[in-house]
């Protein structure tokens, strides 16, 4: 076959395909003129069409079409730029598979009009775009993903390092706020960073706030044990508080035991009886 | 072992620095001489100094734990000081939590709780 029916197809009709692709997407409401303007709509789907275009007419072979090879470089470079492009105005990717899915049916139809005139067959024809375009489609929505995932990463460790602060209370007296869930790779971070805290500050009292934590499992329950059990191994005395009344119900019904930690209902407990240990009371002044 | 742990009666106090380089067959050496000391000196209390000790596995942790059993029997109270958090942190994993260790931060806070302690000397 010296030129594929449908690289001519797209060739010479390329303006009317691209029109009618931009009509479909309006049609099925995956214009989001909410997001963006028509015209930015338009370059994407332009975009994308031309580095298909210009591929097809470089001689790629539709009947060994594989996304990964070189030939198809271009096409997946545009592919990449307008996935990117929507995923980070909002998209669904479910319309981004939508977006290049569509393209079939302006493609479709012009099969059918050219059936009776040439040598070949439509089922042929439509079978090799479908996998063409199928292909496009699912590596749209991997890239999706993978764009997702790799914002979830980020978040993950901007969320790590934010949430796992030592805070100076006071001289030999620190406090660890913890605000969320506690997963293993947390806790590992949180008993890091507060061992740490008690050799850098000299600190002889730490006191593990759990305020912010609302629930807690067996897991999170040993976790804390472990924490504190560390503290007192370096010689510091570790005050864990903030325990709400739910969560004091829950660590008995789980059986936790917190034989030899000191727990306190409230920071203000906590800070209280850290003062006393080491010596300080705090009075009115005015008084 | 007499180049990878010490030995030092200060006031009625036996001192231990376990060095970095320690073997098994020198802490349990170690033990032998430790128990020895503290019956013959009459020590009243037993500070052990790990602060060089960067690694340690379950032996060594199940020997500093006999190590202030052995101290308790003899009524000498023993203290474990400057742990490092790489060691706190690997004893925990291990499941070797000491419980019945006494721990301060530095050698001066061991000491210090030693002489206020009215139970001691």
């Amino acid at each position: 076959m010296p030129m594929s029916f449908i690289q001519a197809l797209i060739d010479s009709k390329g303006e009317e395909i691209l029109e009618d692709w931009l009509a479909t997407h309006h049609a099925d409401g995956l214009t989001r003129r909410d997001l963006f303007s028509d015209a930015q709509g338009r370059q994407h789907a332009k975009t994308f069409f031309l580095a298909l275009q210009s591929t097809l007419n470089r001689g790629a072979d539709i009947d060994a079409f594989n996304l990964a090879s070189d030939a198809w470089a271009d096409v997946r470079a545009a592919l990449a730029e307008v996935t990117r492009e929507r995923v980070k105005r909002g998209v669904a990717p479910a319309e981004i598979a939508g977006f290049f899915l569509l393209l079939k049916y302006p493609l479709f139809d012009r099969l059918g009009a050219g059936a009776g005139t040439e040598e070949f067959s439509v089922v042929e024809q439509v079978s090799r775009l479908t996998r063409m375009i199928d292909a496009i489609a699912v590596q749209a929505m991997s890239l999706c993903i993978e764009e997702r995932d790799r914002i979830i990463e980020r978040q993950r460790t901007e969320m790590l390092e934010i949430s796992t602060p030592v805070v100076d209370l006071w001289e030999r007296v620190i406090a660890v706020p913890l605000v969320g869930t506690l997963d293993s790779v947390r806790a590992q971070e949180v008993m890091e960073n507060t061992l740490g805290a008690i050799v850098d500050r000299e600190a002889d009292i730490v006191i593990v706030d759990i305020t912010g934590v609302p629930t807690i499992d067996t897991e999170v329950a040993h976790h804390l044990l472990r924490t504190a059990a560390a503290i007192r191994l370096m010689g510091a005395e570790c005050i864990i508080s903030g325990i709400s009344p739910r969560i004091a119900q829950t660590m008995v019904h789980l059986g936790v035991s917190t034989n030899g930690v000191t727990t306190r209902a409230s920071l203000r407990a906590a800070v209280h009886d850290a003062f006393q240990r080491v010596g300080l009371t705090v009075v009115n002044a005015k008084a | 072992m007499a180049h990878s742990a010490g030995l030092f009666l200060v006031d009625r106090i036996m001192l231990v620095t376990i060095h970095e380089d320690i073997n098994d067959s020198d802490i349990v050496e170690l033990q032998d001489q430790l128990a020895v000391k503290v019956h013959a000196k009459g020590a009243r209390g037993i500070v052990i100094d790990i602060s060089a000790l960067d690694i340690v596995d379950t032996f060594v942790g199940r020997i500093i734990a006999q190590l202030a059993g052995i101290g308790s029997i003899l009524d000498a109270p023993t203290f474990v000081v400057g742990m490092r958090p790489a060691v706190a942190m690997t004893l925990v994993e291990l499941g070797m939590t000491l419980p019945d260790v006494r721990t301060a931060r530095s050698l001066g806070h061991a000491l210090a709780q030693l002489r206020d302690s009215p139970t001691i000397g």
